[in-house]
């Protein structure tokens, strides 16, 4: 016998099971202000520090506070907070027709409307951006039409994207926004690749990516990082860590070990770590690392702390694998919330107005989506023509798939 | 025209697409300054420059994850993988995206990248550097997948395939890379000197994708074969006294079926040969669009000669390697019906 303990496995569980009481009182969150601000130009090794903190701006008095405020004009933040909400009357909307039987599925960023809104904004419009399915911020920021978003949902007659992909999975080179993949992870490292294709041809444009804490796992990740870091790619790699993949808490990502912020340093690149619902922190740090790319210095990796207030889709129910009441709990509060008091602090808002701008959107999305159900919807519409189903697949299309087609008798 | 082994050809073909075209960049394992393991793109660094031609990590699927990228902004990146066996790593990033990514986007995104890669066996490679894994990818809607059988092809083909607008998968028969192969392994072979599709112009010109090429002309039987196998097959009906037909399809797919159903039609026999495995490898398809398309011309069942099932095994490589002897046996069993 060996003198030493029997092996044992260590397989991770979140600490909060259905029917418990969620408490995230151990949670290190840095006071807002508390974080070092470094220059664009600082070495990777000496912010190490940034990856296990928290930049927060915004404070418990609703308040801007510290090096990371970006001092952003009222009007700046009255763009902000009114596309985080249009984001969400939006999901509503989509989601409640998936119920309605109008489309087959449909995803929300019910807690997560800073991450995308903000980085959009902090962004130059002509920035690429690489996106998940949980980023439609980004579009509706950019002022990409409603209409257009609604019409893919339904794969009707207008859909842009002919039919071809599940709801959600928009794509628009018009507005910066790549294809979304089913696939996860895999757009990471292809950001890079585009990245370095700007750099390559001496032009001023960067990329932007984002992936969740479940997505890490993937090898794409690491090819991201690892391309990214060695020819010095300007690209950001935003890690959107919403505790949960599908039914997976960040712990069966390796998230109880270490931060994902942390997984920058490994690779020499600089990781910063962001209160995902506080949109001034993730204006501030996504500017810091778009001018770090656009002065030559590379990636930066922008892990930002959020909570997926929703299921994971129309299919989930996180009922099954979580306490209900833990989206309530969640001690960074919600960003839309947490900008609206922030602006009424700086006395730029009131209740009124905020009531005025909730109907305002509501009645928008209401005459949009009634033009877009006009188009039809899921098996309720005439399609795109049947045609199309064979094209795309090459530029032109090949003796086998014009077979195919007469086949099919269309 | 100068005289170019197959290695020589592809260098060339690389060579003349980074001089014509800005946006074409080619980068890999090891194929930068050292040129390759095969020294395939030998000199290119030196002559282009670091940022024309570079090493990457060794990561498959970011390699082409990169290059699906870079074909997104506007670039056309031809990239090396170094073995057919390692590209299973970038799996995903093939079948998923760069093949998909025009469909998906209903048009608005593509990635015209070229993936090069060497494959097959016959030079005691084991396992791991003998792969034929064509059929994995003629299976996969959106990739074009080619595979030329000499110098002159394989420098035509290679420009075609980084001008096209596709994904395309260039597999190269690395048993022919350097010296020619006469079908068979223990006999001594003729230099590229005394095959004229050796020679080879030394500016730019194109093998249309898609097209078949006609290796010997005959009436009795039609042979279906690409890559190494092209020359086997060359041995093997010499070998014979049978008057065989000799289609070499350069390109898997886009398929030229017409082609194949204007010979098979003329010969009513067709025996068809690749050194993959057997089972669900592409003269399963092969053997399927002959029987759709001239079934009322064949005489004889078709034959189907190919590696066996099983991994490509080191010691074994010339029972495992569908050699002229299978070929013979097969063209004499479909004439004796």
């Amino acid at each position: 016998m060996k003198n030493t303990p029997a092996l044992t496995l260590h397989i991770p569980e979140p600490k909060y099971r259905p029917g418990d009481t969620p408490d995230f009182s151990d949670l290190k969150l840095s006071e807002a202000g508390a974080v070092r601000r470094p220059d664009i130009a600082v070495e990777p090794h000496e912010i190490h520090d940034l990856a296990f903190t928290l930049i927060r701006v915004l404070d418990d008095k609703s308040q801007a506070v510290g090096p990371w405020d970006p001092k952003l004009d009222i009007d700046t933040l009255k763009r902000g907070l009114r596309a985080m909400m249009l984001t969400r009357v939006y999901d509503d909307r989509m989601y409640r027709a998936q119920r309605q039987g109008k489309t087959s599925f449909y995803m929300k960023c019910l807690g997560e409307e800073a991450v995308a809104v903000a980085q959009a904004m902090a962004l130059d419009r002509d920035d690429m951006c690489f996106p998940t399915y949980r980023q439609q911020g980004l579009l509706i920021a950019r002022d990409y039409p409603l209409l257009d978003m609604m019409c893919q949902v339904y794969s009707n007659e207008r859909d842009p994207l002919k039919g071809r992909q599940l709801p959600v999975m928009y794509s628009s080179k018009e507005f910066g926004f790549f294809s979304i993949s089913g696939n996860l992870g895999t757009q990471f490292s292809q950001a890079v690749g585009w990245a370095m294709a700007s750099a390559y041809k001496n032009g001023d444009r960067i990329a932007a990516a984002w992936i969740g804490d479940g997505s890490t796992a993937e090898g794409d990740f690491h090819h991201a990082l690892t391309f990214a870091a060695v020819y010095r790619a300007p690209v950001l790699l935003n890690v959107v860590n919403n505790q949960w993949a599908i039914s997976s808490y960040h712990g069966i990502a390796g998230g109880e070990r270490s931060t994902f912020a942390s997984r920058a340093i490994g690779y020499g690149i600089p990781g910063l770590r962001v209160d995902g619902n506080d949109f001034l922190a993730v204006y501030a740090a996504t500017q810091w690392a778009a001018d770090r790319a656009r002065m030559n210095l590379g990636p930066t990796v922008l892990e930002l702390y959020t909570y997926r207030a929703e299921g994971h889709s129309t299919s989930d129910d996180p009922t099954q694998y979580r306490p209900a009441d833990e989206p309530g709990g969640w001690p960074l509060g919600d960003p839309v919330n947490r900008l609206t008091k922030h602006l009424v602090a700086r006395g730029a808002w009131s209740e009124a107005e905020h009531k005025a701008l909730t109907d305002e959107l509501t009645e928008q999305v209401k005459a949009i989506g009634k033009e877009a159900e006009k188009y039809g919807t899921l098996g309720n519409s005439t399609l795109p023509s049947v045609k199309t189903m064979f094209e795309d697949v090459y530029k032109e299309v090949p003796w086998h798939l014009r077979k195919q087609r007469q086949e099919l008798g269309v | 025209m100068a005289q170019m082994n197959m290695i020589q050809a592809l260098n060339s073909a690389m060579d003349v697409m980074l001089d014509r075209d800005p946006d074409v960049l080619v980068f890999g394992e090891d194929v930068g300054y050292f040129g390759g393991v095969f020294r395939a793109t030998e000199g290119l660094q030196k002559k282009h420059g670091l940022k024309r031609c570079f090493d990457t990590p060794i990561g498959e699927g970011g390699i082409i994850a990169v290059a699906i990228g870079m074909g997104a902004y506007g670039l056309r990146p031809c990239v090396e993988i170094q073995f057919a066996d390692y590209i299973y790593p970038a799996f995903d990033q093939l079948v998923s995206e760069a093949a998909r990514l025009r469909y998906r986007s209903a048009g608005d995104f593509w990635a015209p990248l070229t993936v090069r890669t060497p494959y097959g066996g016959g030079i005691f490679g084991g396992q791991t550097h003998s792969q034929s894994p064509e059929a994995l990818f003629t299976h996969v809607a959106g990739l074009t997948t080619v595979i030329p059988s000499n110098p002159y092809d394989a420098k035509g083909l290679l420009i075609a395939a980084i001008e096209n607008d596709d994904p395309v998968i260039f597999l190269e028969p690395k048993r022919i890379y350097n010296g020619p192969f006469d079908g068979h392994h223990d006999r001594p072979v003729s230099p590229w000197s005394k095959h004229p599709e050796s020679e080879v112009p030394e500016g730019y010109y194109t093998v249309e994708l898609g097209k078949a090429a006609q290796v010997r002309e005959g009436k009795d039987v039609t042979v279906l074969a690409y890559g190494t196998m092209v020359h086997v097959a060359k041995a093997a009906v010499d070998d014979s006294k049978i008057d065989a037909d000799i289609l070499d399809l350069r390109t898997l797919l886009p398929l030229d079926i017409g082609a194949i159903v204007k010979s098979v039609q003329k010969t009513g026999r067709c025996v068809i040969v690749h050194e993959a495995t057997r089972t669900s490898g592409f003269g399963a398809e092969l053997a399927a669009l002959v029987q759709e398309h001239c079934f009322y011309h064949l005489e004889a069942p078709i034959e189907r000669v190919t590696g066996w099932d099983t991994p490509y095994p080191h010691a074994f490589e010339w029972d495992y390697f569908p050699g002229p002897k299978r070929i013979g046996d097969a063209l004499r069993k479909v004439m004796e019906v």
